[in-house]
């Protein structure tokens, strides 16, 4: 291509021949450029003739649709896009322009992958919008994926939970197809979706020996006495995210018999689905045998309560290490947290009301010496006492995100001044977060 | 030949710290000023009555000042690049004066008025006056990007000379020979139209709260600098139920339509600081108002997709939910939660809300409940507030819905207990939603929760005479914060961002990490191996609270689209 724009450069000065002939001329004429030409004709067939190795290496760099173009322009290329290592990762984005701004994969694509490359996948996640028909394309996906072992499935409502909308039937009969097939399931990420106790006995009867990493938050069809039979049987699971309904002293107990690994992340959602409710109390026995078994095991816990609900909840110790109140969490039980989480690392409030944390802060700042991050959100807290629990604190803060308005000034501190004073504490450079007031 | 000059009024609409306008009059033989408006774009604009009625009042006002210098306002029927031609000749114009305008279609029109003003022969003299600052300067100060978090600009602008003082008021004497030729049936040709003119029906229109312009926006600053001084304060003041309601000292719409100027605002505060507190210099917070409004049109000026999702490279690409119903619902103040509800009520009503009831609605409608996209927020504010203007409104939007600037996602307004906590008595519900009245403070936040025998007595049933609520909070909101949290993740896991604090230089801007990009199939790999474990538990960790303030923020939020890298 280059050198014949260069020749016709050069027609334009001489008189108007036809491109073949001025080409030979320009061969026969530039002997001393042989040399380049000659190199340019070697390199220009080259490309087509690199080796397949280099080839994928290469493609890997690109996204989809640059390798989809690279792949029509020869067929090396071509046959370098179909291979097996270009596909094991793949993520169906299921959206319909009704529901979404973003797009489809192509149903072509889909199409393609399933006749050529179903058993290449092996890491697949479908993000599918808040339509059902998204979430149905995505189950009829699944039905399909008859010869994939696959290792890594992830079911990822963007929107509303429409996994939720399909039919019981199909979605099961759906996943069950994988959980068949696959016998090597590593992660599976299924939260907002129908599964149920029978499903999951069909996991762990054909992927007990690989399963890791088990995420199902909000699965309103399990039943306690479900994801107990995963924790019996499987063994090998690191990491297990769940609702808090699910959560029992015998599920506790099976994660941290002998048999078991060492679990890694245990995550629960606290959830209220209706004012008043009442949530069971897990005894202190079963917590400490989990971090007996399991000494460096994150328990992540997500709670969304109304205020007057946390009555069961941290009057004895209790072994978390990641606590986020997503909605207002009183005074009192932020005491309690002081005195009843000393391995607690990160802790998030998202609201308390209008009376100042100084207490409650400074004692979490002396029991909880694990806590490297903290944020705050609509709270009050009068800037002496702040600067009292960035001191006590120090340096293991990696993370202090708190919102302007929450801190107070007093006698002592303005907020001008407070933030030189944290910024010394925690030995780098400090400001509140800021929301923009217009 | 003393010029003829025609000052073109946009924002602006002010006689007082107008320099463009000085500058139409200076030596020069005539002076007209005129204010395009075109019939049909108010109509079939997304500019609700409030903003209408607002903007013709500053125009009156400006006609009633003008009066008073022996001129009057000029209000042309049309669009500019139509009618500047026939102006120009039957005027025989040679000079043309505007305020800058900093956004970016207003810098497109000018460019193109400009030269038409060249084809013409006329002298075009444009001065900054709706920012404190020269824009550019701060972005050139930034090597070339517009700063995207507030410390940072804070930052910029303290290096900067301060702003340049107001200049004088129009007056007699600033006139001096310029007058202006005023026809008989001037007010017939280019009178200020009224409301019903612009097809709008005012039967039952109550008295607007916030009257327009540039007398009122004065008087206002006056009182304001008065409560301030009484106060002796000067700390950001403690929010109260009181502070929902609009406020005879409020200045935002003033601002946004240039009634008033803000480096007059700017020069008060300073002097009137400098007098309380005895001290010489004020801190930036001070500011606070200004400097945002500042910021955001720093941030817009160079982004003509700074309103959009789809193609901002500052805008990060959430898969927000397309529900026409539910936006409506949100817009027109039935979404059963009665916090939010009176907020746009208010809105609707009076064209004016406070910024944490902003916050409210915007979190509820986005990142909080909803999952909407921002983009219907802000045509919504843009319908209704009064100082909603295009940079400003759409800068808020991305910062409330966390799709850029940086912002912290993890706390998010509850619709209940943040209105409760703002006003335990809910006098500003009762206000704005009289079916609610008979409900005891107990109840009125969350009326559905309130035994039927309340809601008999209060003469209004849930369900029947007033929405039941439009979601399940709690169970709303655990989910959208796992749907950023995934974004987050996802975006700083594919780009295999590694993170390195470092401690800046005092005084630039803090929490920024650098980037050390591992592209490629290790990083991929690896990625998908652990597509599901560790650190995508941890709420704060990584993805959550330690956010990532980039040096090259441009490769980092383009690209969604393609979350695996084979």
């Amino acid at each position: 291509m280059k050198r014949i724009k260069g020749v016709e450069e050069d027609s334009n000065s001489s008189s108007s021949k036809s491109p073949p002939e001025v080409c030979k001329k320009v061969r026969k004429q530039t002997s001393d450029e042989s040399v380049a030409v000659v190199a340019s004709e070697s390199t220009e067939s080259d490309w087509a003739r690199l080796p397949q190795e280099l080839l994928l290496h290469i493609f890997q760099y690109l996204p989809l649709l640059d390798r989809a173009y690279a792949s029509q322009v020869c067929r090396t290329w071509n046959q370098a896009f179909h291979m097996p290592e270009l596909w094991r990762c793949f993520e169906f984005e299921l959206n319909q322009p009704a529901s979404s701004y973003l797009k489809a994969t192509h149903p072509d694509l889909i199409k393609q992958i399933i006749k050529r490359h179903s058993n290449h996948l092996q890491y697949v996640s479908f993000k599918v919008d808040s339509s059902t028909e998204s979430a149905e394309a995505a189950c009829d996906i699944l039905s399909q994926l008859v010869n994939c072992s696959l290792k890594t499935l992830g079911l990822i409502s963007t929107a509303r939970p429409s996994f939720m909308e399909v039919p019981k039937s199909h979605f099961i009969s759906a996943l069950t197809v994988v959980f068949v097939n696959s016998k090597s399931l590593s992660s599976l990420k299924i939260d907002d979706t129908p599964v149920d106790d029978p499903s999951l006995k069909v996991l762990v009867a054909n992927n007990s020996d690989t399963l890791k990493l088990l995420k199902m938050s909000s699965c309103p069809h399990v039943s306690p006495a479900g994801i107990l039979c995963v924790a019996d049987q499987c063994h090998g699971l690191r990491e297990l995210a769940l609702n808090y309904h699910l959560l029992s002293d015998e599920l506790l107990l099976a994660l941290s018999s002998e048999k078991h690994v060492h679990l890694e992340h245990l995550r629960i959602d606290v959830v209220s689905e209706n004012p008043g409710q009442h949530f069971h109390t897990i005894k202190k026995s079963s917590w400490d045998a989990m971090v007996r078994h399991s000494p460096k095991f994150n328990l992540v816990m997500y709670f969304f309560l109304y205020e007057d609900e946390f009555g069961p909840f941290f009057n004895e110790e209790v072994p978390v290490t990641h606590l986020y109140f997503g909605r207002s969490v009183s005074k009192e039980v932020l005491g309690r947290v002081g005195l009843h989480c000393p391995r607690l690392v990160e802790l998030v409030v998202c609201a308390n009301g209008l009376r100042p944390l100084d207490e409650e802060l400074i004692r979490i700042a002396k029991h909880c010496t694990q806590l490297s991050a903290i944020g705050l959100g609509e709270c009050e807290v009068s800037c002496s006492a702040f600067v009292e629990f960035v001191k006590m604190c120090g340096r293991r803060l990696s993370q202090l995100s708190i919102m302007e308005e929450v801190l107070i000034p007093d006698h002592k501190y303005s907020l001008d001044e407070i933030h030189w004073e944290v910024s010394k504490h925690l030995g780098r450079v400090w400001f509140p977060d800021m929301m923009p007031t217009w | 030949m003393a010029p003829n000059s025609i000052h073109w009024f946009r924002k602006g609409l002010r006689l007082h710290d107008n320099p463009a306008l000085l500058q139409a009059v200076r030596g020069a033989g005539t002076v007209r000023c005129v204010y395009f408006l075109d019939p049909w774009f108010a109509g079939s604009s997304n500019v609700g009555v409030n903003r209408w009625r607002f903007l013709l009042q500053c125009l009156e006002d400006l006609d009633a000042n003008l009066r008073k210098l022996n001129s009057r306002l000029f209000v042309i029927r049309g669009q500019p690049a139509n009618v500047f031609p026939r102006l120009f000749k039957e005027w025989k114009i040679s000079r043309l004066t505007f305020e800058y305008d900093s956004e970016p279609f207003g810098k497109e029109r000018d460019a193109a008025i400009k030269k038409l003003a060249m084809e013409a022969g006329v002298e075009v003299n444009v001065k900054t006056s709706h920012t404190l600052y020269d824009l550019d300067k701060i972005i050139e100060l930034n090597g070339g990007q517009p700063p995207l978090t507030y410390k940072r600009f804070q930052t910029l602008i303290s290096r900067l000379d301060p702003p340049e003082m107001p200049v004088e008021t129009l007056s007699d004497a600033l006139m001096g020979g310029c007058v202006t030729p005023v026809s008989e049936d001037h007010g017939d040709k280019y009178g200020v139209p009224s409301l019903e003119e612009l097809g709008f029906d005012t039967e039952g229109l109550p008295t607007a709260v916030w009257p327009g312009g540039e007398t009122e926006a004065l008087t206002r600053i006056e009182r304001h600098l008065e409560r301030k001084a009484w106060v002796a304060n000067f700390e950001r003041p403690r929010m109260n139920a009181n502070s929902l309601l609009a406020s005879p000292t409020g200045l935002s719409p003033y601002l946004r339509f240039g009634c008033l100027s803000c480096r007059l605002f700017y020069f008060k505060l300073t002097d009137l600081y400098r007098k309380v507190k005895k001290n010489s210099s004020p801190p930036l917070s001070l500011y606070g108002q200004l400097l945002w409004r500042e910021f955001f049109y720093t941030t817009a000026t160079n982004n003509p997709r700074f309103d959009k999702m789809e193609g901002n490279p500052i805008c990060v690409r959430i898969p927000w939910d397309k529900n026409p119903e539910a936006l409506a619902k949100w817009a027109e103040a039935k979404t059963g939660f009665p916090w939010i509800d009176a907020i746009m009520t208010q809105l609707r009503q009076e064209g004016w809300i406070h910024h944490l009831a902003r916050h409210a609605v915007a979190c509820f409608l986005t990142r909080g409940d909803l999952w909407i996209s921002w983009e219907e927020g802000m045509k919504v504010f843009e319908e209704l507030l009064l100082d909603a203007d295009w940079s400003v409104n759409a800068g808020s939007w991305m910062w409330l819905s966390c799709s850029s600037f940086f912002q912290q996602f993890f706390h998010c307004y509850c619709p209940v207990g943040f209105g409760r906590r703002t006003d335990p008595n809910g006098d500003f519900i009762r206000r704005y939603l009289p079916v609610l009245r008979g409900f005891p403070a107990k109840y009125i936040y969350d009326p559905w929760n309130a035994p039927e025998s309340v809601q008999a007595a209060a003469k209004c049933v849930i369900g029947v005479h007033y929405p039941k609520p439009m979601v399940h909070h709690a169970e709303a909101s655990r989910l959208n914060i796992e749907r950023m949290k995934q974004i987050y993740q996802q975006l700083s896991r594919y780009r295999g961002l590694a993170r390195l604090p470092r401690v800046t230089a005092a005084g630039a801007s803090c929490s920024t990490f650098t980037i050390k990009k591992t592209r490629g199939r290790a990083a991929a790999n690896s990625d998908c191996n652990r597509t599901y474990t560790s650190n995508s538990n941890s709420l704060v960790g990584r993805p959550l609270l330690s956010f990532v303030s980039i040096t090259n923020i441009f490769e980092l939020l383009g690209g969604y689209g393609y979350m695996l890298r084979i």
